[in-house]
């Protein structure tokens, strides 16, 4: 028996990226949004979200600042009845808006992101002193020094560096060249 | 000896979780376990790359397994997060040949190759499963009975199902505990998140999930919590004072790494375990057990 599958563009686009395509198996039982620890934080549920994509709402789910508040537990995705890693679905919803190029205001996890990967991709590693005070200094400044306390006692305990660790230049040079093909056009899944 | 390839990750290496870092060295050497630092890594990319793009996570950690694979030993790291991006890394890969194919043109383009071999593993399960109990318990020299423990696993070592241990309810580092002299209490919350790197853009909803753990842990009579990831280690130990300033709670339950623990029992130097570097003090814990 041929079974024909609806077109949608959206659903499709979800589904092309790896994890994403168990999105058409949800029968909205509800188990990851019962599970999820942020759920009541979300502007629309886990579940919500996948009958949303389902029905075609683009803008409205790479608007929804849920992906945002996904911590990557995994928890509903190892209690989904129908095996759709849900995690995985949260973070293709994630990488659509940001290259949707849409911000979100009602969360800072967006910036948080940028200023690890701008770190991590020109670097190859984790400066996580600079990367903490790229990321204050790129939304609010001022919420740097209500943290001041907890920065103390990190650079205290000798937890926190202005030196980092580097990669050797050919190394640096290594890691450009692949991410640079990966980012070339035709690159992204 | 064994030997292992050793992915430290950024926070054990030299970052936020040096003492991590430390105290496996120096275990691995009382047990016999090489752990030989991958040359030249590169950052696994963590939650945030691999939510905003895909692919260069994928090559970000391909690069780690193509270096790995030249050298032929298993890739242990003692971080959870480096251990699922690596470990997906692995999966995806295979299930997906037209991504692989893309890897693989951007792995060539940096002159690599990866067919896939390297077995991605978390220090735990080398410890546990490999090491194993008995020759753990031959190399106990300090008596740590009647210290009561909470063992915190977070989420990432457990889920999405790696098949090492069970991804709600693990045991296995209550067994380890139990093998080292100490008392693990009951800890329903053991697999909870502790807020993940949220802590630095949503502070208020972390210090929740970890105001939730510190209950659960101190209600069932733990003195201490230990745990095996770098960054709950630090969202619990570096911020418990803003639980308690939040809350008006009154927690000071030290936090340990498991390879600290592992290390006190062993009678090795507190010194090379880095226990200076843990916020909550220990030593008040610990000083009973002298």
């Amino acid at each position: 028996m041929e079974t024909r599958i609806r077109s949608d563009t959206f659903v499709d686009e979800i589904s092309a990226i790896p994890g994403g395509e168990g999105i058409r198996l949800c029968i909205q039982c509800g188990t990851c949004t019962a599970s999820c620890p942020n759920a009541d934080r979300m502007q629309h549920t886990p579940s919500q979200l996948i009958a949303m994509a389902r029905a075609g709402l683009r803008d409205e789910v790479l608007a929804s600042d849920a992906p945002w508040y996904c911590l990557s537990c995994y928890l509903c995705t190892v209690r989904c009845p129908r095996g759709i890693k849900q995690t995985d679905i949260m973070h293709a919803l994630e990488s659509l808006a940001a290259r949707s190029g849409k911000s979100n205001r009602r969360t800072l996890t967006p910036a948080m992101y940028r200023s690890f990967n701008h770190y991590v991709r020109s670097t190859g590693n984790l400066p996580e002193l600079w990367f903490m005070a790229r990321f204050y200094l790129s939304t609010n400044p001022l919420r740097a020094f209500s943290l001041m306390p907890v920065a103390l006692s990190l650079l205290g305990h000798g937890r926190l560096s202005f030196k980092t660790r580097k990669l050797t230049p050919e190394g640096v040079r290594q890691l450009k060249a692949i991410l640079d093909k990966a980012e070339s056009p035709g690159g992204a899944p | 000896m064994k030997y292992y390839s050793y992915f430290p990750g950024c926070s054990s290496a030299e970052g936020s979780a040096k003492a991590y870092g430390w105290s496996t060295q120096a275990v691995s050497k009382v047990l016999d376990t090489e752990l030989i630092e991958l040359d030249d890594w590169n950052c696994c990319g963590s939650t945030p790359y691999s939510s905003l793009n895909e692919l260069s996570s994928l090559c970000l950690s391909a690069r780690n397994l193509a270096l790995a694979e030249k050298r032929g030993f298993d890739l242990v790291t003692p971080c959870s997060s480096c251990y699922v991006i690596l470990s997906r890394t692995n999966q995806h890969l295979k299930q997906y040949p037209h991504i692989k194919a893309k890897v693989d043109e951007a792995l060539a383009a940096g002159g690599l190759e990866y067919h896939g071999t390297v077995r991605v593993r978390h220090l735990l399960d080398v410890i546990t499963n490999d090491v194993g109990y008995e020759p753990i318990r031959s190399k106990v020299k300090k008596d740590i009975s009647g210290l009561k423990i909470a063992p915190y696993y977070g989420c990432q070592i457990v889920r999405p199902r790696l098949g090492f241990d069970h991804p709600e309810l693990p045991q296995v580092l209550d067994r380890l505990i139990t093998n080292l002299g100490g008392e693990p209490v009951p800890f329903p919350l053991k697999s909870r998140c502790c807020g993940g790197s949220l802590i630095i853009s949503e502070e208020a909803l972390a210090l929740d999930l970890l105001r939730k753990l510190f209950d659960s842990a101190q209600s069932n009579g733990a003195e201490c919590l230990v745990t095996l990831c770098p960054l709950c280690q630090t969202n619990l130990d570096a911020y418990q004072s803003r639980v308690n300033k939040r809350f008006n709670t009154h927690f000071g339950l030290p936090v340990l790494f498991f390879t600290q623990l592992m290390g006190i029992a062993f009678g090795l130097d507190e010194k090379e375990l880095g226990l200076q570097t843990n916020i909550v003090p220990a030593a008040k814990v610990l000083a009973r057990l002298r």
